[in-house]
């Protein structure tokens, strides 16, 4: 059972409706619902295309946050073999809003990193909702510090609506912890490759996502800001979200045209919690490319195109 | 830009502040309410003479009184699109452009110069909170990067005073990639073996300290400045308790181990050289107020020579 977004409700009635008849038919033998209930199905098809046709960006932020939606444990799960997960950052703490470890990619040995927001309600208070503290950033240096030296890629997830804002998180240093984990980024002589899986929330979500390539599933979203914050700040109303999304532009599809990302991956038919497979397989085939776009650059090469693409970026506002 | 245009010598600049706003004479100390004399208060660089409350001092205010003799160079900043993503809340961006610009007689919220502190040439960057909260935009993040350039080029140390309420939003997810960018530039100046000493004033906040401000060689603090990535109020809310008396200010920081130093503004200046000295390798410098260097053998418009002791 799907849980449907509030935009979604035309949709929800008309397949509540099938359900409905597909329920009284079990009961009943005489009724003869195939033909109706197969009419409503077509109709909710149709209308599902519609919907999410033209999604305004409110309604991808919705899309993104979806409880369904593939998260960064999936795509581990899925996508990588061998995967050895690695914990902890010698410091303090192991922190579980952040997952890393070594992993093969297509055989390749890889070191791959990304936010996991959790599935349930005990995992996503274990993941902490995706929402990483200092640790989970200086894990994340480790790990890429490590991938750099031994010649490993490295791949990204980026799924959080943004860095912990905790008491605890500030006492150790939140903002140094994300700056230095930006620089790590920066630093590596190893292909360094990152697909916003959902939501690539602020600071916390350029800390892994300073990449030589970038991706984007075509319903997630990256900003500066949540849209109810830049709301509540600029509108002194957080009920202005979806104006506030207008104007972030923070869709795969804004961010394309500003330079910003370098690939929208396609979603399956009514967003990727709908066909999770298909999802999966479309950021396997966007890792790939990537990946094969930086074979054979050198470590002083990847470090200067990182450089590059980040010194010029935004130069040339929508019209990049 | 020559350097001649810049020269303002202190005292005079003071007559003109003073002309500028005769109705302005005192002012009230935010935090002990004590009136202070407009001139008195200039003159302590914008610090309470009763409590030692330190209140904003504009970039140029705070380089006329860090550079020898009052004098410095500004650099250039290559100027970005002006509403690269055409944003508009409930006022259009370029209209709340204008105010600021209007309000605070400067271009943008970075100036960048290159002058002289005790007969040690830098180059120096600092934040301007009265525009726009200080945000971090294109323009900062340019800025930031022609700072670093110029430090490379001149082989200087680059010192930056931080002042921010964090990201620009109305430029979206360019003011966010200003933290990628402005780390690039901080990776210049380091790769060129040259200090980078970061001074972080009230208030520092958001990408702004997730990036360039938590990457220094030095990290020195005005006193009582606040300091964090997420706002105490936001932290509040999430966390549904009351936060610990001077949480998030320059001496909690220093408790917790982010940074080197506190310091009060009236002894930065001495401090800021006596450190930077000793990472050249230079011997000390000579004390006190020093008048402006030498025109004459600086190129590209700086004053006195680039090297810093022959
Ligand atoms: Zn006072």
């Amino acid at each position: 059972m799907t849980q449907y977004l509030d935009f979604e409700k035309p949709l929800a009635e008309i397949e509540g409706k099938a359900e409905e008849l597909r329920a009284l038919a079990r009961t009943s033998e005489e009724m003869d619902v195939a033909d109706e209930a197969a009419a409503l199905d077509k109709k909710a098809a149709a209308l599902l295309v519609d919907l999410y046709k033209d999604l305004t960006p409110w309604r991808k932020c919705q899309v993104a946050r979806h409880p369904e939606r593939p998260h960064c444990k999936d795509y581990i799960e899925a996508l990588f073999s061998d995967y050895t997960p690695l914990a902890g950052d010698r410091n303090f703490a192991d922190d579980h809003a952040v997952m890393g470890g070594l992993a093969r990619f297509e055989d390749r040995p890889v070191m791959v990193i990304g936010h996991e927001k959790g599935s349930d309600t005990k995992s996503r208070i274990e993941r902490n909702f995706g929402m990483a503290r200092p640790e989970g950033y200086r894990k994340a240096i480790r790990l890429m510090d490590m991938a750099g030296r031994f010649g490993l890629p490295v791949i990204t997830l980026v799924d959080t609506p943004g860095a912990y804002p905790g008491k605890g998180a500030e006492e150790r240093g939140q903002s140094e912890a994300i700056a230095r984990s930006t620089e790590m980024c920066l630093k590596i002589g190893t292909p360094l490759v990152s697909v916003i899986i959902g939501e690539g929330g602020s600071g916390g979500a350029v800390a892994f996502a300073t990449a030589n390539r970038v991706a984007m599933l075509e319903h997630s979203v990256y900003s500066v800001i949540s849209p109810e914050g830049c709301a509540s700040i600029l509108w002194k109303d957080a009920e202005k979200m979806r104006e506030a999304a207008e104007a972030l532009r923070l869709t795969a599809q804004d961010l394309k045209k500003l330079g910003v990302i370098d690939k929208i991956i396609p979603e399956p038919k009514g967003g990727a919690h709908r066909d999770r497979p298909a999802a999966i397989d479309g950021v396997k085939a966007a890792i790939a490319d990537m990946l094969a776009e930086l074979d054979g650059k050198d470590a002083p090469a990847l470090v200067q195109d990182r450089r590059q693409k980040y010194l010029s970026m935004g130069a040339k506002g929508l019209a990049a | 830009m020559n350097w001649i245009s810049n020269y303002v010598r202190p005292r005079i600049n003071s007559i003109f502040s003073r002309r500028e706003m005769p109705e302005n004479l005192w002012q009230k100390c935010e935090d002990c309410g004590t009136m202070l004399f407009h001139r008195e208060l200039s003159e302590n660089l914008n610090v309470c003479t009763n409590c030692g409350h330190h209140m904003a001092i504009t970039p140029r205010d705070r380089f006329r009184a860090l550079f020898d003799g009052g004098t410095f160079a500004e650099v250039k900043v290559p100027e970005p699109l002006t509403d690269p993503l055409h944003f508009r809340d409930q006022k259009k961006y370029p209209e709340r452009m204008k105010t600021a610009q209007r309000t605070t007689g400067e271009k943008e919220a970075m100036l960048v110069a290159s002058g002289e502190i005790g007969r040690t040439p830098i180059v120096a960057a600092a934040q301007d909170f009265s525009f726009m909260g200080g945000s971090m935009g294109m323009y900062v993040g340019n800025a930031i990067i022609a700072a670093a350039e110029e430090a490379v080029k001149l082989k200087r140390p680059l010192v930056l005073f931080s002042a921010a309420g964090g990201a620009r939003m109305q430029e979206g997810i360019l003011s966010l990639m200003q933290m990628p960018r402005t780390t690039v530039a901080v990776e210049m100046v380091k790769e060129a073996g040259l200090p980078y000493v970061v001074v972080l004033t009230h208030p520092t906040t958001g990408g702004v300290t997730a990036s360039y401000a938590m990457l220094g060689d030095v990290h020195i603090a005005e006193p009582n400045a606040l300091i964090c990535f997420a706002g105490p109020r936001v932290i509040e809310q999430t966390i549904r308790e009351k936060l610990p008396e001077g949480f998030q200010r320059a001496e909690y920081l220093l408790d917790h181990g982010m940074l080197d130093r506190v310091t009060p503004r009236g002894k930065m200046r001495d401090e800021l050289i006596s450190i930077i000295r000793m990472l050249l390798g230079l011997p000390p410098a000579v004390r006190g107020d020093l008048p402006a260097p030498e025109a004459g053998e600086g190129d590209s418009g700086t004053p006195a020579g680039d090297a810093p002791e022959k």
